[in-house]
């Protein structure tokens, strides 16, 4: 469950930070704004205070979320507005001559930003969303306050049911450690792999240069 | 369902109360763990086999695990070994040694930064291992990480808000209690929602004026 949970957080994290990020880097003030007041928002008030709030609150106006949604959405819309800032800051600090060049290409702006910046963000992106990445898998244990039975839930069911509480604890400590190692070391790979992609661009420029050298 | 203005002033003394023991826990433990950071951080400098593996260990562990399990560890743990701490200390602890993990690597990255000139000087000057980390590294390593702290602070502040699942009537506790008493959750819970937004927004705003002042770290 823990992991269902991480991977559903996961997708709309990112979703909720495309949207939001790139509506921050908006040329329009009605779009910029909602963007602005939606990430300070739910980078202010808290996770946990949100997740009880679409637990608690929102059932009050009639609307009625299961458990596992309310907790997936609370983890997505706030570690997305944590995710928003990561692409809006990588994008907007592309060197000016890309969007110069793209401009003197002729590209539209949404060529612009689709074919020229987005790609050329997305290595410097990834080290800090796999930071987010891992606060969210830590985060999800908060799901369980909210009745998910995640890995957490567990642990504090055993404790309730057999008393076995230090291992129990014990166990989930280890196995939230083993999970958010792996997790690191598969946003080191994918690092790796892009920034084996650039390192390729770079020594085949480089051959080709020495090509036009020695001949 | 509507939103009940009468009840909403009349749980604000509850909330109130929760609040400033939320401010209590936020910067207790925000000492506890800058002094362990610091502490942490100079003994990985030092390079002591065996203890530096330990405190790596340490660092890695706690920043890997989730600090609503460390805090149940704790909680439910501890008094198995006949060492019972109330829920407000253990809250403080918690997470204290929580950010101190963080702490440690922000100390790092400011000693890193700091030109290996000033340690050469150091020695030239023959000014012993401790002045030179006291009186010259730690001051100078202190000022670029200021705005990253801070960042921390804020954080602190709102995570302390997880610590209502071990009994601790803070602003959250205070107002899931209200909310179970009267089964009106909207306004407790809203309210605590604000109040958080009421200090971290303009508290991280300031943390920006000065990343601009010291120059971003991160």
């Amino acid at each position: 469950m823990t992991i269902q949970v991480t991977l559903l957080g996961i997708a709309l994290t990112v979703v909720v930070a495309f949207v939001a990020g790139l509506s921050g880097l908006s040329k329009y003030w009605f779009i910029r704004w909602p963007s602005y007041v939606f990430v300070e928002f739910f980078r202010g008030s808290g996770l946990i205070v949100q997740m009880f709030w679409l637990f608690f609150a929102l059932p009050l106006f009639g609307i009625n979320l299961p458990p596992l949604v309310a907790g997936v959405l609370a983890l997505g819309l706030n570690m997305g507005a944590y995710g928003s800032e990561i692409v809006r800051g990588t994008i907007a600090s592309r060197p000016k001559g890309q969007t110069e060049a793209s401009i003197a290409l002729g590209l539209s702006r949404t060529q612009r930003l689709w074919r020229i910046l987005i790609p050329q963000s997305i290595p410097a992106m990834l080290p800090p969303f796999g930071n987010v990445m891992i606060d969210l898998l830590k985060n999800t244990s908060l799901v369980s306050l909210v009745t998910v039975a995640d890995l957490t839930w567990a642990a504090d069911t055993i404790r309730t049911n057999t008393g076995q509480t230090v291992e129990a604890f014990l166990a989930i400590l280890v196995l939230y450690y083993l999970l958010s190692l792996l997790l690191g070391r598969l946003v080191d790979f994918l690092e790796r792999a892009f920034a084996l992609e650039r390192k390729a661009h770079g020594v085949s420029r480089n051959r080709t240069l020495w090509g036009v050298l020695t001949k | 369902m509507t939103w009940d203005w009468d009840y909403a002033f009349g749980i604000m003394p509850a909330l109130w109360q929760g609040f400033q023991l939320t401010l209590l826990i936020t910067f207790s433990a925000f000492a506890v763990s800058l002094v362990l950071g610091l502490v942490v951080a100079v003994f990985r400098f030092l390079k002591i086999p065996g203890l530096l593996q330990l405190l790596n260990f340490y660092v890695s562990f706690i920043r890997g695990t989730p600090l609503l399990v460390q805090a149940y560890f704790v909680f439910f743990v501890l008094p198995y070994y006949g060492i019972v701490i109330d829920a407000v200390p253990t809250a403080i602890l918690v997470l204290g040694i929580n950010y101190s993990a963080y702490m440690a690597e922000v100390f790092r990255s400011g000693i890193e930064q700091l030109p290996k000139g000033q340690w050469e000087a150091a020695r030239a000057l023959s000014i012993g291992t401790r002045r030179t980390w006291v009186r010259i590294v730690i001051p100078q390593a202190v000022f670029p990480i200021i705005p990253v702290i801070g960042n921390y602070l804020i954080q602190m502040f709102k995570d302390s808000a997880i610590l209502s699942a071990i009994t601790v009537l803070e602003l959250l506790g205070t107002s899931l209690q209200l909310g179970s008493r009267t089964f009106r959750y909207l306004e407790p819970i809203t309210l605590t929602g604000l109040l958080f937004l009421s200090i971290s927004f303009p508290s991280s705003l300031l943390v920006r004026r000065l990343e601009k002042r010291y120059g971003s770290t991160h």
